[in-house]
């Protein structure tokens, strides 16, 4: 059972990640991408920034990963999360998993990415369009 | 006793420091109330997490000298 989860201030190479979880019990792979787009909420947005609490975003991030272990035995996942300075169209998030079957695949990969938007001390800092620029803080 | 509070995205902004170290005497609660009385948070407890040495407890947690305070606004990771 491999499950890893990291910050990055580089680029994501995702081939490598992928690559990373190639097992020859595994029948099946799902990915996740996110990607930084140029609006939210109505406003036109250049780029962005990600900042975290370290220490605790990567023991967060490996707990989540322990726990989607739980959920659906027998998977491999990995996910790592940008930090610093993004563009329009970087990879901000990859989550891969494999598993012997879609159905874990599928539905791990979901879950981690929920649970990690939800959970990791990461926070988003959008340049706007007009020059202004805000933290994102999402209150549910 | 001294406590050691990080400050993280609107947080940090508001009080223009990364982190700093405090005489505290009282609860998380009573530091937190001090310190968004100082700083002009708009957050409430209800709306925050809290960590205390790189952990995630509960606001009832009781501090001891040298504990490092994180208070968490809503993350927007992903």
């Amino acid at each position: 059972m491999s499950t890893r989860f990291a910050l990055s201030q580089q680029a994501i190479d995702a081939d490598v990640l992928a690559a990373s979880l190639r097992a020859s019990q595994a029948g099946a792979f799902c990915v996740f991408e996110g990607w930084v787009r140029d609006h939210n909420e109505g406003r036109g947005v250049q780029g962005l920034r990600y900042e975290a609490y370290v220490e605790l975003a990567e023991r967060e991030g490996e707990t989540i990963l322990a726990e989607a272990s739980q959920r659906f035995p027998g998977i491999q996942a990995c996910c790592v999360h940008r930090l610093g300075e993004l563009s329009i169209g970087d990879r901000a998030v990859w989550v891969g998993v494999s598993a012997a079957h879609r159905d874990a695949a599928f539905g791990a990969c979901r879950w981690i990415i929920d649970e990690v938007k939800s959970r990791v001390p990461i926070w988003k800092h959008e340049r706007y369009a007009e020059g202004d620029a805000a933290w994102l803080h999402p209150e549910s | 006793m001294i406590v050691h509070v990080l400050y993280f995205a609107s947080l940090r902004d508001a009080s223009s420091l990364e982190r700093e170290s405090l005489s505290h005497e009282g609860s998380l609660r009573d530091l937190f109330e001090n310190l968004r009385e100082r700083y002009g948070w708009r957050w409430t407890p209800a709306q925050l997490r809290v960590a205390v040495n790189g952990e995630l407890t509960g606001w009832d947690r009781s501090l001891q000298e040298g504990d490092e305070i994180a208070f968490l606004p809503p993350v927007s990771g992903g």
